[in-house]
């Protein structure tokens, strides 16, 4: 802050904590013509009916007053309150949050390194590291994913063998680390509603449901034409660009014929953040572990 | 002029009536959006009903309708009968009095609907925000316009912290509500990040601090000497508490804010002038309960007196527990937690509600020529249901916050946190379902002051009392 400012701050704080002191003295002050302690003052209210005495201040009071007031003038001298006045403890809460951090990485970080050289299969086999494991999944994971891994609506479930982005260990790794964009384009202004009914159709028949024979013969060219760069032509999905299988019962937006259209016409963006720098990667690792061990058999 | 011989009395029978009929409401909605935290099915899943709409509606209902109202009710009272004049315009009384009722009913309405400014507190929109403020400054020319035609020489202590409560709060809601508008019911705030969350903590706090402290310790040291028929205890104690009070108040906004982007020494001197509050806060309860002391045997006996007394007790209570609260390190366990919940209550229902429910008790009866109220016996109900409610409300929301504080902080031998969201809020189940119980006692409560309240009224006209003469 400016010099202005910084004067303002002081001046202000400073000025109300000692005015504080300064009142009481005066108050506590006895005049030649005061009314004696104890006694009615002279003025009165509401017809005479309410009257003031003169008491003076109980003095455990003035004790608990006095003590704030230096306890606050000790603590503004320690922590930074003036103004630009860093305080001798010269302490900040963001050097505090940092500290925290590191004394938290140096005394939890052995704990996840010690599971770091091992292979990711290998890790998944040990109890204790899947012990880990499931409390950071729960920890950072569950929110989405949901507490027992079985995902939500637009959130996969990780306890199934349908993968998006495969389910090899490593794959998963990557998922968490570098985290994974999935794009679904909007193809109403493409196809038209029509197109888009035809496609849904196709799509449903594609998991053994039946469809209107006409819309599935006519969704299936369209289907040739502007999907199956991603999903294959026989709508198996690929793995290295997150397209989701079609012939399988797992939807992640919904399955019915209503959900596939709105899909299709209006596209999906599904997000995984990346958690590299924000866990590092020996936790990540144990993460992977953990979440192979759900579906691995 | 016949009229000006006599006090109005009619404008505090409007707004006392008003405070019991708003009490109801807004306890109502208060026990409902708790059932609603514990069985969430009472959402309904319409949007009008839903927590998060209802939650506002419950706090400016209890704040600005009940409590304000009996500041109204009582401010009008008090500053009559202590400047031995009437009030200053009858015609811009009751234009407070039909504003103020206005702005509740539009907050009534638009807050369901999910009109709000987002800000805790101030959620109403521009446009009330407008008349609230107009509101105000018609209140205040009624208030100090009385003060200056007193026709007594000294002014009353319990008419500085009437005044020292409307200046500040027109200030606050002015300040903090100040926004740009886009239509007439969604408008910006006129501040950006950090210093917006300081403005309307600033705002916040000293809503608590002028409205619900300042505002009610004049009620305080109105009722208090004339139930207890006793001479305020000590004049000098009275000066140091009033000025240090309104000065230090002013600082403590900063608390709500610890640990966030606020910086450093914003928080560390909000915390600090939180800590001082404490004496200051204490002067109001010391000279309180000493101005009851040599009227203790009338306890036995008088509820109105009752409710005076546990109202300054529960003030002493949350006034010690604030400040330590505003601790940074005990903050860092109880912020975001029921906690805060239990701290306010015991101020709102414990502090707040008794000393109004024992204001209105105290003038009701006076202002529609009787001379007591209805039934004594409904009054005793009313004491002992409406304790046995806050306090089932404050332990059940001390060890839930305490709990969650706990479980959110604890942590597995590999540093990863013991509990997940979702298991610490199912610990609370116990405890909403406790807090609701409280929440429903305290409202029978005041029920029964409402039919007791009905009764006293029922058949009664309007006070006419001549103003004495001063000597």
């Amino acid at each position: 802050m400016n010099s202005f400012l910084h004067w303002f701050v002081i001046v202000l704080t400073l000025g109300n904590i000692l005015g504080c002191w300064w009142l009481i003295r005066y108050a506590a002050k006895k005049r030649p013509g005061d009314v004696p302690d104890g006694a009615k003052m002279t003025h009165s209210w509401d017809n005479g009916d309410l009257v003031e005495l003169n008491n003076p201040m109980p003095g455990w009071w003035l004790g608990m007053f006095y003590a704030t007031i230096v306890f606050s003038l000790v603590y503004l001298a320690l922590y930074p309150g003036l103004g630009n006045f860093k305080g001798f403890f010269n302490w900040t809460q963001v050097s505090q949050y940092e500290k925290e951090i590191a004394d938290a990485k140096e005394t939890y970080g052995p704990i996840f390194a010690k599971y770091a050289q091992q292979d990711l299969v290998t890790v998944s086999k040990d109890a204790e590291a899947n012990a880990i494991g499931k409390r950071l999944f729960i920890n950072y994971c569950s929110t989405c994913h949901g507490s027992d891994a079985g995902g939500a609506s637009g959130f996969p479930s990780l306890k199934d063998k349908a993968w998006l982005w495969g389910g090899s260990p490593e794959a998963i790794k990557q998922s968490i680390l570098n985290g994974r964009q999935a794009m679904m384009p909007a193809w109403k202004a493409v196809i038209g509603d029509d197109g888009v009914g035809k496609v849904a159709a196709y799509v449903a028949s594609l998991s053994g449901r039946s469809a209107n024979p006409a819309q599935v013969t006519a969704g299936k060219a369209l289907f040739a034409t502007n999907c199956a760069a991603c999903h294959m032509p026989t709508g198996v999905g690929n793995p290295l660009l997150g397209a989701a299988d079609l012939t399988d019962k797992t939807w992640l937006y919904g399955g019915s014929l209503g959900a596939i259209k709105k899909t299709i016409a209006n596209g999906r963006k599904g997000v995984m953040p990346a958690h590299r720098d924000f866990l590092g990667e020996d936790k990540v690792h144990l993460l992977a572990a953990y979440i192979y061990s759900l579906s691995a058999d | 002029m016949e009229l000006q011989s006599t006090y109005n009395l009619k404008i505090v029978k409007q707004f006392a009536v008003m405070t019991v009929v708003w009490g109801i409401v807004g306890m109502l909605v208060g026990v409902f959006i708790a059932a609603q935290l514990v069985w969430p099915e009472l959402n309904f899943d319409l949007p009008w009903t839903t927590y998060s709409r209802l939650r506002p509606l419950h706090t400016n209902a209890v704040i600005f309708a009940f409590g304000g109202s009996a500041l109204f009710a009582t401010s009008y009272y008090v500053v009559q009968r202590t400047c031995q004049v009437r009030l200053f315009s009858d015609r811009l009384a009751s234009f407070t009095f039909w504003g103020w009722n206005l702005v509740i009913v539009l907050a009534a309405i638009t807050l369901p609907m999910g009109i709000t400014s987002s800000k805790e507190y101030a959620e109403l929109e521009w446009p009330i925000d407008i008349l609230i403020a107009v509101v105000w400054v018609v209140y205040g020319i009624v208030f100090f316009g009385t003060i200056m035609k007193r026709k007594v020489k000294h002014i009353y202590v319990a008419n500085w912290f009437y005044g020292a409560f409307i200046i500040t709060v027109a200030i606050l809601h002015i300040v903090n509500s100040a926004a740009v508008p886009v239509t007439l019911t969604k408008s910006y705030s006129a501040y950006a990040g950090a210093m917006d969350a300081m403005i309307q903590w600033w705002y916040g706090h000293n809503a608590v601090g002028f409205f619900l402290t300042a505002g009610f310790l004049g009620m305080m040291y109105y009722f208090v000497p004339k139930q207890a028929g006793r001479p305020v205890y000590s004049y000098r104690l009275s000066v140091v508490h009033f000025w240090a009070l309104i000065s230090t108040y002013i600082w403590a906004g900063p608390h709500h804010l610890h640990y966030t982007a606020l910086p450093d020494w914003t928080q560390t001197v909000g915390m600090v002038f939180s800590l001082v509050l404490l004496a200051p806060s204490w002067g109001g309860m010391i000279n309180g309960i000493m101005t009851l002391s040599g009227a203790w045997d009338k306890l036995r006996t008088d509820p109105i007196l009752r409710f005076l007394l546990v109202s300054l007790s529960f003030y002493g209570m949350s006034t010690f527990e604030g400040p330590m609260m505003a601790i940074k390190t005990v903050n860092a366990l109880s912020h975001y937690t029921d906690w805060t919940i239990g701290h306010v209550h015991s101020g709102a229902l414990g502090w707040v509600g008794f000393v109004s429910i024992g204001a209105i008790y105290f003038l009701l009866p006076r202002v529609v020529g009787k001379t007591e109220m209805y039934s004594k016996k409904l009054m005793e109900f009313h004491f002992w249901i409406a304790t046995l409610g806050v306090v089932l409300y404050i332990t059940a929301m001390w060890i839930a916050g305490i709990m969650q504080g706990l479980m959110w902080s604890a942590v597995n031998d590999d540093g990863t946190l013991t509990y997940s969201f979702v298991e610490t809020l199912s610990a609370m189940y116990p405890y909403y379902f406790v807090r609701f119980l409280g929440g429903v006692l305290y409202l029978t409560g005041m029920l029964s002051m409402a039919y007791n309240m009905w009764k006293t009224i029922q058949g009664s006209k309007t006070t006419v009392e001549s103003i004495p003469q001063t000597a």
